[in-house]
């Protein structure tokens, strides 16, 4: 098979979720001498991509999009200590959570693989995630941005609740505050005081990316 | 994407009420108005259009154009239903009414309740009688479940409890909702509501549309919400 061949399975095996074949290809490539950023850019997330958009198309639903996701994860088990090897520096620091009260979690789980497909360092706190506890992880692990995940009407107010106690903790100039899920538009994050909105993972990432670079810009 | 297994009732002489109605309530919703003797034409849509909320307000505002330009007189049986406010758009550009809540949990339980349950157990996941019977179809197949065995735990692994809000009385769901809670490894807890919530929501609209001068106050009808919790 030529790398060109490879790509196009591992795209195509991402595309539609076969874990296995993802698996068997990502190491196959690796073996015959492709590097991980190839493997990573040039099928792993074009392909997660393309089930965005085909989510958003409406030829996707929800369960061909975690098993897609799942696959990627897996690949990017077996890439991440590679990528890491070629000391390429991490884009920046992501934490990530699904606000108190709030048990959705599938956007959430794939904004986190694109991030980390992307270059990111991902610390993601789960479900449920209280004020405190992202006050807490903040203060510990210094993050560039802190996102926040919801999808019901009834926790959205849960993003104004955690940016207060960013605010009252003398953390908010010190982190981004990138929000998202099923009901939030970029109105809605304005009108809340976030400094970033996406509707999709892929846009937070780029999102995400503009974000920093715009702070680093300031900062000079 | 009206859902033609549900027949459309019209009773009595009157004035004819349409309503659209989500395919999870359309049942409940005739039954309620054979009940009462209302007079109403039911235009039920796919309960499925929950997964695509997006398309909700789209569906029946393309309906409730069709009805109103026949000069009929029309009500939206659907709460906010996961349109993010689109619904409420619709229905106050055509100027109709709507159950209040953002979703039929609230108009079964009442809102107090619901937010009752998810404090004391953000883990939970309800369940009303439309979706214990039609658990197979709404439910495992829609998210893929049939095809994916394996995806139980990525959507439900973070659940603690299956609650079942029971309108009826249909001693064949008591065992259809034990084998839905086995099916995602959580502790099933039944909690009665009847359909009082929903009649009185209906109550509202039904009103509404017949009494002179339209709005009619909550306390001038038979029912009060929350009577039965
Ligand atoms: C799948 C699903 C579930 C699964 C959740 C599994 C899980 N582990 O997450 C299950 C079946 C368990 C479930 C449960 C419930 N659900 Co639900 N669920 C959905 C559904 C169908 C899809 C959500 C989803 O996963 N989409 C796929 C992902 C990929 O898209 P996404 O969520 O939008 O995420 C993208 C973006 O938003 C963005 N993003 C996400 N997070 C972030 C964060 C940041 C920082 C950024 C920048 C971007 C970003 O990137 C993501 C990837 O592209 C929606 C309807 C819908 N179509 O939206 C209802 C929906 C969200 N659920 C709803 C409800 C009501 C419930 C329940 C209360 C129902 C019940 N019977 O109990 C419970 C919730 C209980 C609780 N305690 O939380 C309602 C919410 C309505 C409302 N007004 O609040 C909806 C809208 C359905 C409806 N039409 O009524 N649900």
């Amino acid at each position: 098979m030529t790398q060109d061949e490879l790509l196009k399975e591992l795209y195509d095996a991402t595309l539609v979720g076969n874990q296995p074949r993802v698996i068997e290809l990502t190491n196959e490539g690796l073996n015959t001498g492709v590097t991980p950023e190839t493997l990573l850019f040039d099928a792993l997330i074009p392909s997660l991509e393309e089930v965005g958009a085909r989510f958003e198309r409406g030829d996707f639903f929800v369960p061909e999009m975690l098993i897609a996701g799942k696959a990627m994860s897996k690949a990017l088990e077996i890439l991440r200590p590679l990528l890491a090897e070629t000391g390429v520096e991490t884009i920046g620091k992501f934490l990530i959570g699904t606000v108190k009260g709030d048990v959705h979690d599938i956007g959430k789980n794939l904004v986190d693989i694109m991030l980390e497909g992307a270059g990111f360092e991902v610390i993601d706190l789960g479900v449920q995630v209280p004020p405190e506890k992202f006050v807490e992880a903040i203060r510990e692990h210094e993050p560039d941005v802190v996102g926040f995940s919801a999808f019901l009407t009834t926790t959205m107010p849960m993003f104004k609740v955690n940016i207060n106690a960013l605010e009252k903790a003398g953390l908010r100039e010190k982190v981004i505050v990138m929000v998202g899920g099923a009901p939030v538009t970029q109105e809605y994050a304005d009108s809340i005081g976030a400094d970033g909105y996406a509707a999709d993972a892929s846009g937070a990432v780029k999102r995400a990316k503009e974000l920093i670079h715009q702070r680093a810009l300031a900062r000079r | 994407m009206i859902d033609s297994s549900i027949n459309s009732l019209s009773v009595s002489d009157g004035r004819v009420l349409d309503i659209i109605a989500c395919g999870a309530i359309a049942s409940s919703v005739r039954e309620i108005a054979k009940r009462r003797g209302w007079s109403v034409e039911i235009h039920a849509l796919s309960a499925l259009l929950h997964d695509r909320p997006e398309k909700i307000a789209n569906e029946v505002e393309g309906i409730a154009s069709r009805l109103i330009s026949e000069g009929k007189w029309v009500a939206v049986a659907y709460a906010d239903c996961g349109t993010y406010g689109e619904i409420d758009r619709v229905c106050s550009d055509l100027g109709i009414g709507r159950l209040s809540g953002l979703h039929c949990y609230d108009v079964f339980a009442g809102k107090t309740m619901i937010e009752k349950i998810f404090d004391s157990e953000p883990g939970t996941y309800l369940l009303t009688d439309f979706l214990v019977r039609s658990f197979n179809k709404t439910v495992v197949k829609e998210l893929g479940l049939d095809r994916f065995p394996e995806l139980v735990w990525d959507y439900f692994g973070q659940y603690k409890r299956v609650l079942w809000l029971k309108q009826g009385s249909d001693p064949s769901l008591d065992a259809k909702a034990e084998e839905v809670a086995e099916l995602l490894g959580l502790p099933l807890e039944v909690f009665e509501t009847t359909d009082s919530g929903l009649e009185y929501e209906l109550e509202k609209l039904y009103c509404n549309n017949y009494a002179d001068g339209g709005t009619v106050k909550d306390t001038e009808m038979s029912l009060t919400a929350g009577s039965t919790w």
